[in-house]
């Protein structure tokens, strides 16, 4: 595995996704999950999506070591599907007509060939559970199936970053609590930098390492989840007061 | 086509020609407009270009114009003298105006709006993320749109290509500007339904109206059913 420094995500970047509406952002992240905190509208998933490639930046650089994916000034702009970056939308965006094999055997490249996809693909369900979801599609899943079948299809292409956009927010939270607990272990073996946005306090917490908090398109500060004080139990950052200075307290 | 009964020359009450011909011309003009339609809809639904309202507007003006209209811009654009219609003629040995070739573009034109609208709006119907999510995972834009947008779009497109069908089937005035009223070459089922009542043959008439009914009546069920189930799915 190569050095950490060049598995460290390093963003950058300023854009404009509404009119009137500025994202600025700058953070590292390096191997281990990095949380995105902050309130509904502070430009989490913008954020993610000028990572992964799905939205331009009008400046600014992405880069995973000295590699870049998005330079301005040297004009780079490596496209989404070469990036490798895994993506796990919040509405999970499962294909309805694919049965779970063939949503997890997606990203896998054609040079595997078919039965060595396949096999992956029973061995990654397998590992989260879901092997029984094989020939069954999305349509028929349940929230917490749906889930695991859409990390198992994001940890398929081998990523170099994973990138997870609240996934976790269509479930109870009996189940989160136990989904993220056990995601845990898995995300950090994976070596890769993962971002991951959540206005959950308690999800952040008990998944993250290193916290980003961002209100209004503006990093506010950068630090350790442990920073994050307990709160009951499932506050979330809209109802998290902040101090004038942007900590929490 | 004339008959001998007995000693009198009568024309039979029925002569399935002109209807053969019209669904001939219906099956190359729906599968033309499958091609063109749908890569247009696909243009208009998923590239931004300078004009494309503009373009959206062109594909869409056979809907409302009259059909005299369009006949004389087809006759303008591939008639004897133009370009497209020099060359056509020089490389397949016979010209597009009236001939078969001339029908199947009139049902085509007709036929175009509906695949370009109802296939655009198919298209646009598929939930962006999960294009977004192909690409992710390695897609390229095209294996994105192959493997995920049009197979959910794919009801959608199957209604639209019905009703182009059964739009070309139906065609009279495009048809008859382009391609005339040749019987057994360009005669199609309603140029001759036209005929028959001119000529008082109300049997033969009859006979292809209620065919044509029959035809139009099962594809407008059938479309309702996919569209139904395709909204269900979503």
């Amino acid at each position: 595995m190569p050095a950490e420094a060049d598995r460290t995500l390093h963003v950058r970047a300023r854009l404009r996704p509404t009119a009137g509406f500025t994202l600025d952002v700058e953070f590292d992240a390096p191997p281990g999950v990095t949380v995105l905190f902050g309130p509904s509208g502070a430009g989490k998933s913008t954020t993610l999506a000028a990572i992964a490639g799905l939205a331009r930046p009008l400046a600014g650089r992405i880069a995973l070591g000295d590699t870049p994916w998005f330079d301005a000034e040297q004009r780079v702009d490596v496209a989404v599907h070469r990036r490798r970056v895994a993506y796990v939308f919040q509405s999970l965006a499962l294909f309805p007509h694919m049965t779970g094999t063939a949503n997890v055997a997606y990203g896998m490249p054609p040079s595997m060939g078919r039965d060595a996809r396949a096999a992956r693909a029973a061995e990654l369900l397998g590992r989260l559970h879901v092997a029984h979801l094989a020939d069954r599609r999305p349509p028929t899943y349940s929230g917490g199936e749906a889930q695991r079948v859409a990390l198992a299809r994001a940890l398929a292409i081998d990523p170099r970053a994973v990138l997870l956009d609240e996934p976790f927010s269509a479930l109870d939270r009996e189940l989160r609590i136990a989904l993220v607990a056990e995601l845990r272990d898995q995300l950090r073996d994976l070596g890769v930098p993962v971002v991951f946005v959540t206005h959950h306090r308690q999800e952040a917490r008990a998944l993250g390492d290193r916290l980003v908090i961002l209100d209004g398109g503006r990093v506010k500060s950068l630090g350790k989840v442990q920073d994050l004080a307990p709160g009951p139990a499932d506050m979330s950052f809209d109802e998290t007061p902040l101090d004038p200075d942007g900590a929490l307290r | 086509m004339v008959a001998k009964v007995g000693t009198l020359d009568v024309r039979p009450a029925l002569d399935l020609a002109p209807l053969l011909l019209s669904l001939q011309i219906a099956t190359l003009a729906t599968i033309v407009s499958a091609i063109v339609g749908v890569g247009l809809a696909t243009l208009l639904a998923n590239v931004r270009f300078p004009g494309r309202d503009l373009v959206d507007v062109a594909v869409t003006a056979p809907i409302v114009l009259p059909p005299t209209v369009l006949g004389y811009y087809l006759l303008v654009a591939v008639g004897r003298r133009s370009f497209i219609g020099h060359l056509f003629e020089a490389v397949f040995g016979s010209p597009i105006v009236f001939t078969r070739t001339g029908a199947v573009l009139a049902a085509t034109v007709g036929a175009l709006p509906l695949v370009v609208k109802s296939g655009r709006a198919a298209l646009e119907g598929v939930d962006a993320t999960l294009v977004r999510a192909a690409r992710t995972l390695g897609a390229s834009p095209v294996r994105a749109f192959l493997t995920v947008q049009l197979p959910l779009a794919g009801r959608g497109i199957v209604a639209a290509l019905m009703l182009a069908f059964a739009r070309s089937l139906g065609d009279f005035g495009i048809t008859l500007m382009v391609a005339g009223d040749i019987p057994g070459e360009t005669q199609t089922a309603s140029l001759a339904i036209y005929d028959a009542i001119q000529e008082h043959r109300d049997q033969a008439a009859l006979i292809m109206v209620l065919s044509l009914t029959t035809i139009a009546i099962a594809i407008l069920y059938g479309v309702n059913k996919l569209t139904a189930r395709a909204s269900d799915a979503r």
